[in-house]
């Protein structure tokens, strides 16, 4: 499966892939197959991943212009995608480029890629200095009009069928009421939640 | 194609000019070109880019020297001298989503008035475009944008301007290479001709105005 990590968190997925399933990783400024950060005296200044910073190229690798590179995410030919995010309502719609007044980096890919990967997940801590982060309605700009499908957060796993926000794990030691105590949307909880497999 | 000094090349560039500059935080940028900007001192620039690199670095170059009057781009999050110019009303930047930016470059150098994408709907960036149905889904018209010149960084030039690009260094480059009125391009390595086989050309000789060997 291809599959394109945002900055931050997202970028550790890379270290839990299980064995078994073949990743292709996409950077947007125009590699698939990235690989590790170079060891030292290895760095080729022509080789880096999206934020900039060298990485190495794995076999099978391959590398294309940014036309391809967004036709592939908006195309619908990345599998997934996983993001960072600011805030998230109860339908799923992601906020996760700007803060207005404070903080202005600009979108780069994140919107083409939650309008266009098949599947969107959102890698985060559940609550910014304690104040939740999934809220009936996101206060920052939207990343795009399509819902997210999951949320993967420390405290918990969120998915949103039928366009509502529903528990689907919770993290170990972590309880039901301490997840609602920090969440502000509107959540469905199942009979049965059971712990994250770590 | 025509080979030119770097100096020369640059002073065909008039203040005020909009620029296509290609690179993606810095990788892929012609750094002698910023540079030669600088010491010529060319103000009030546009400069068309997904990004403004880092303080110090290729079009962080420009900002740093207070040249640049318009930005139009992807991401300024890792250069905090834009977003300080910007907060104090210095320079304009234009925030365009990454996937629409090379559009819209595309656009402009393959004779498209613009495109339609889903990327932007019911976001701050649909504001003030053309939203158009097919087919029951909604799309913005993004036009199509063109620049006086394009600042191109290749890997290999054969000596008539056939241009090849390098791993994650093609980025912007190859597209941008359409979209101006005047291509200038540094290339790291002049090859002969019949070096790059016809397979592995990406920017054809015809579309480079000037080339600067790197050395």
């Amino acid at each position: 499966m291809l599959v394109n990590l945002g900055i931050g968190i997202p970028t550790l997925v890379a270290n839990y892939v299980p064995d078994g399933i073949r990743v292709f990783f996409q950077s947007e400024n125009g590699l698939i197959g990235t690989g590790p950060v170079p060891e030292e005296g290895l760095i080729q200044p022509l080789l880096s991943d999206a934020a900039g910073r060298p990485v190495t190229a794995l076999p099978g690798a391959c590398t294309f212009d940014s036309a391809m590179s967004f036709g592939l995410i908006r195309g619908g030919h990345v599998d997934m995608t996983v993001l960072g995010g600011l805030q998230v309502d109860q339908q799923g719609l992601l906020a996760n480029w700007m803060i207005p007044g404070k903080m202005v980096p600009g979108m780069g890919g994140a919107m083409d890629l939650v309008s266009g990967a098949k599947r969107v997940v959102v890698a985060m801590q559940h609550t910014a200095k304690g104040q939740p982060k999934i809220l009936k309605a996101c206060s920052l700009p939207l990343t795009s009009a399509r819902p997210v499908d999951l949320v993967v957060s420390e405290m918990a796993v969120i998915a949103f069928p039928d366009g509502r926000a529903a528990l689907v794990e919770r993290a170990p030691g972590v309880t039901v009421e301490q997840i609602l105590a920090s969440t502000e949307a509107a959540l469905a909880i199942p009979d049965n939640v059971p712990e994250m497999k770590l | 194609m025509k080979p030119i000094r770097l100096a020369d090349a640059v002073e065909l560039i008039p203040e005020g000019a909009s620029l296509m500059i290609g690179g993606f935080m810095g990788v892929g940028t012609p750094e002698r070109v910023i540079d030669e900007l600088v010491r010529q001192g060319k103000r009030e620039l546009t400069i068309i880019a997904n990004d403004t690199a880092m303080p110090g670095r290729g079009i962080g170059k420009l900002i740093d020297a207070e040249l640049v009057r318009k930005v139009v781009a992807s991401h300024i999050g890792l250069n905090p001298v834009t977003q300080k110019q910007m907060i104090e009303q210095r320079i304009t930047v234009d925030l365009v989503p990454q996937g629409t930016l090379i559009e819209r470059i595309r656009s402009g150098g393959f004779g498209l008035g613009g495109v339609l994408t889903p990327t932007g709907v019911g976001t701050v960036v649909e504001e003030g475009k053309q939203k158009i149905e097919v087919d029951g889904r909604s799309y913005l018209l993004e036009t199509a944008l063109r620049a006086d010149f394009a600042l191109i960084g290749a890997f290999l030039s054969d000596y008539l301007g056939n241009l090849t690009y390098a791993l994650t260094a093609q980025n912007f480059n190859p597209v941008m290479a359409m979209a101006a009125d005047k291509t200038i391009v540094t290339a790291e390595h002049v090859v002969p001709v019949g070096f790059i086989p016809p397979d592995h050309v990406v920017t054809p000789a015809p579309l480079v105005d000037y080339v600067i060997a790197n050395g």
